[in-house]
């Protein structure tokens, strides 16, 4: 068997911190300060010497990262969010150079997370195919010979000659993933790909990746969708803050991953370097998950209520701002999502938020929860303006079903829930 | 950006990335890979440009012919500056054409690496390609003023250099290696330092002032004529005036100055961009 990829050392060495302070002005004083000192600034950017108010922090993104992948083979990338996923894509794609390292790829690689790259709302669909195709890489003549089949995938038709901006947004997203879809790369890549679109273009693009992977072409697939993994992947590899922790058959790796990658106490405390900079000024601190007593817990009675708190920083007012989380059960199903501001009232009291220090809490009753292990996702954004943070991944917490409805039958019972039902029972006759 | 070695084999071949160390190659064999790409994006800046413009391509004639009006009235009518015999409007627009074209390049060409920032971070191509296209694409502009041009001559009957005719084409290639080259630094700098962005106004009507566009390079004293030279710009103009007009000395000393200060820039900016190029993803 031919080996498609091969990744021997690889690190990615990222400067942070830069973004950071460089426009943070308090007072007229720094912004005074700030121009007076330009020309000097200018100078030493001249001879390459780096502004010394910019604090020079580097993290490593992927450190000594290193796995052969066979050709033909999918295989599933896992790990939190900053674990190194998209870095070691970029890298494989090329968009990004390695610090150390090498990787040897056989053959094209192709990668969903490039759709509708490159599109111009001005032009019409069947400009744009020849435009995306061309930036994607591929010869006039391939684009020639997949063009029918590319706009049959697309389903516009009888808008191939319309300009793509006044498709709707699903319409638009169709066609750019029919374009990628076309490209018949060696090697195809797919990051979190999936999360955008409807169901249907979701199973779309699952059904295009089971082709590639049953034509023989290798696949790598990451997703932070366990049940996604599971399904269409056989092997998978685990990262935890830019390293390869582990290597083994999908289920296996993803019980390691839900286990060990999380937080075993019952909190999450945010490191200042697991928080990507375009949160700001959101900055998530700690997520907490309480028995009513106030202990701290990691497994959770089913029959007592649970207190789940979200502390975070605003550095800035932020309006229409909603704090909240999703529920997943440990093979990826979505048992709820619920934001803080979910109520009207609470909206118009706490939509508009000063700058300072903020909990939001939350009671999710007891006679809720089935037996388990489930994870919490957690999600800051403005309505339809900006999602400053999400972490699908926050926290986990294992459910103890002792005393639950039901639990004098010895028995594994289906579903996320386990409500107490308010049951009746009459006799008829 | 990285560096590749194709074995020499059947397909699929197989590509190596590792960090590049020091001058990266020029590899410009990835460029012929990506020829098709180029010719696409022109062909979209093109197509683009007057979109959903009242007046569309007319705009490429009404743009210089507005500026050569406004220079006719300042510089002939009210200055009164000398043109070598010429009627004005034809000795400014000849020098606008090249100038044109320079500024087009100039300022999309800085432009061209942020403004296609979606898709610098998301796929592999020859960034090389980005300036490369924005420069290009001013050449449709050109070749339709060009057209102006003719007119103009014709209307105030001024005969073409005919002997002299066939050096424009390499004007036009100095006007671009200018033009690319300046492109190429700006726009490599331009990803790290926005500073880039609020000096192109700036720098554009500096250059202008700075060329001969508007009156004739013999009003700048002898003693100054090499450091006047040191403009790239100024060897265009007057190559483009001299070999459609017939005006001026033709080459000297002042044109190859010219054109070493332009290759300078032109290889010093390729070697520049393809050392910088390894991290536009990252600081874009």
């Amino acid at each position: 068997m031919t080996t498609a990829i091969s990744v021997q050392n690889l690190g990615k060495q990222y400067k942070i911190g830069a973004a950071e302070t460089k426009f943070r002005y308090n007072m007229l004083r720094d912004v005074i300060v700030d121009t007076v000192s330009a020309p000097i600034r200018l100078a030493k950017a001249l001879v390459g010497k780096s502004d010394r108010r910019l604090n020079q922090n580097f993290i490593w993104a992927l450190n000594d990262v290193s796995f052969d992948l066979d050709e033909g083979k999918v295989l599933g990338i896992v790990g939190r969010n900053g674990a190194g996923k998209s870095t070691l894509l970029k890298i494989l794609s090329r968009v990004t150079e390695p610090t150390t390292g090498t990787v040897s790829v056989r053959g094209r690689v192709g990668s969903l997370l490039e759709v509708g790259t490159g599109f111009h709302p001005e032009l019409t669909g069947r400009e744009n195919i020849y435009m995306n195709g061309a930036i994607l890489g591929m010869k006039r003549s391939q684009i020639d010979r997949n063009f029918d089949a590319i706009v049959d995938f697309s389903e516009v038709g009888q808008f191939i000659d319309t300009p793509v901006k006044r498709y709707s947004s699903g319409m638009y997203l169709r066609l750019a993933f029919a374009v990628a879809a076309h490209l018949e790369p060696d090697i195809l890549v797919v990051d979190e790909v999936l999360a955008v679109g409807d169901a249907e273009f979701q199973r779309k693009c699952i059904g295009k990746m089971n082709d590639v992977a049953q034509q023989g072409r290798t696949v790598l697939f990451v997703s932070h969708n366990m049940s996604a993994i599971l399904r269409l992947t056989q092997e998978a590899i685990v990262l935890k803050k830019g390293q390869l922790i582990k290597r083994a058959p999908t289920p296996e790796a993803v019980d390691f991953y839900l286990a060990s990658g999380q937080a075993e106490s019952g909190e999450r405390v945010w490191e200042a370097d697991e928080i990507p900079m375009a949160s700001a000024p959101f900055k998530p601190v700690a997520i907490k998950i309480k028995e009513r007593s106030g202990a701290v817990v990691d497994t959770i009675r089913s029959t007592e209520p649970v207190v789940i708190e979200f502390e975070y920083q605003l550095d800035a007012p932020v309006t229409g701002l909603r704090v909240g989380m999703y529920l997943n059960t440990m093979r990826g199903e979505y048992v709820f999502t619920a934001f803080d501001t979910d109520d009207a009232q609470q909206f118009e009291q706490f939509g508009a938020r000063t700058a300072g220090r903020y909990v939001s809490r939350c009671e999710i009753p007891a006679d809720f929860f089935n037996e388990g292990r489930y994870y919490l996702g957690v999600n800051a954004s403005s309505f339809g303006v900006k999602r400053f943070f999400m972490d699908e991944n926050a926290i986990s917490f294992n459910v103890d079903i002792s005393g639950a409805p039901g639990t004098q039958w010895p028995e594994l019972r289906q579903g996320p829930i386990r409500p107490r039902l308010n049951w009746k029972i009459e006799k008829l006759d | 950006m990285t560096q590749i070695t194709n074995v020499p084999s059947h397909e699929p071949t197989t590509i190596y990335i590792k960090p590049t160390k020091g001058l990266a190659a020029l590899n410009l064999r990835d460029l012929w890979t990506y020829r098709e790409l180029i010719f696409f994006m022109v062909w979209r800046d093109v197509k683009v440009k007057y979109k959903q413009t009242l007046l569309g391509m007319a705009w490429a004639v009404i743009q210089p012919v507005m500026t050569m009006l406004v220079f006719t009235f300042l510089f002939d009518k009210v200055a009164k500056l000398p043109t070598e015999g010429i009627p004005y409007p034809v000795f400014s627009f000849t020098a606008l054409l090249p100038w044109g074209l320079f500024v087009v390049a100039l300022n999309q060409g800085s432009r061209s690496l942020v403004a296609h920032n979606n898709m610098v971070t998301k796929i592999y191509f020859p960034r090389l390609i980005l300036p490369m296209s924005s420069v290009f694409a001013g050449l449709v502009d050109f070749a339709i003023a060009f057209v102006i041009l003719i007119a103009l001559m014709i209307y105030y009957q001024v005969t073409p250099a005919w002997n002299l005719l066939w050096t424009l084409p390499f004007f036009l290639l100095l006007a671009i290696i200018t033009a690319l080259g300046v492109a190429l630094w700006l726009s490599a700098v331009n990803v790290k330092y926005r500073d880039v962005n609020q000096a192109l106004p700036f720098l554009t009507q500096f250059w202008l002032f700075a060329t001969p566009v508007a009156y004739s390079a013999s009003v700048v004293s002898a003693k100054w004529q090499i450091l006047y030279s040191l403009n790239p710009m100024a060897g265009v103009v007057n190559g483009f005036r001299w070999a459609l007009l017939g005006a001026g000395n033709g080459p000297d000393i002042t044109l190859w100055v010219s054109v070493t200060i332009s290759i300078l820039i032109f290889i010093s900016g390729l070697f520049y961009f393809r050392s910088m190029e390894k991290t536009f993803a990252d600081t874009i």
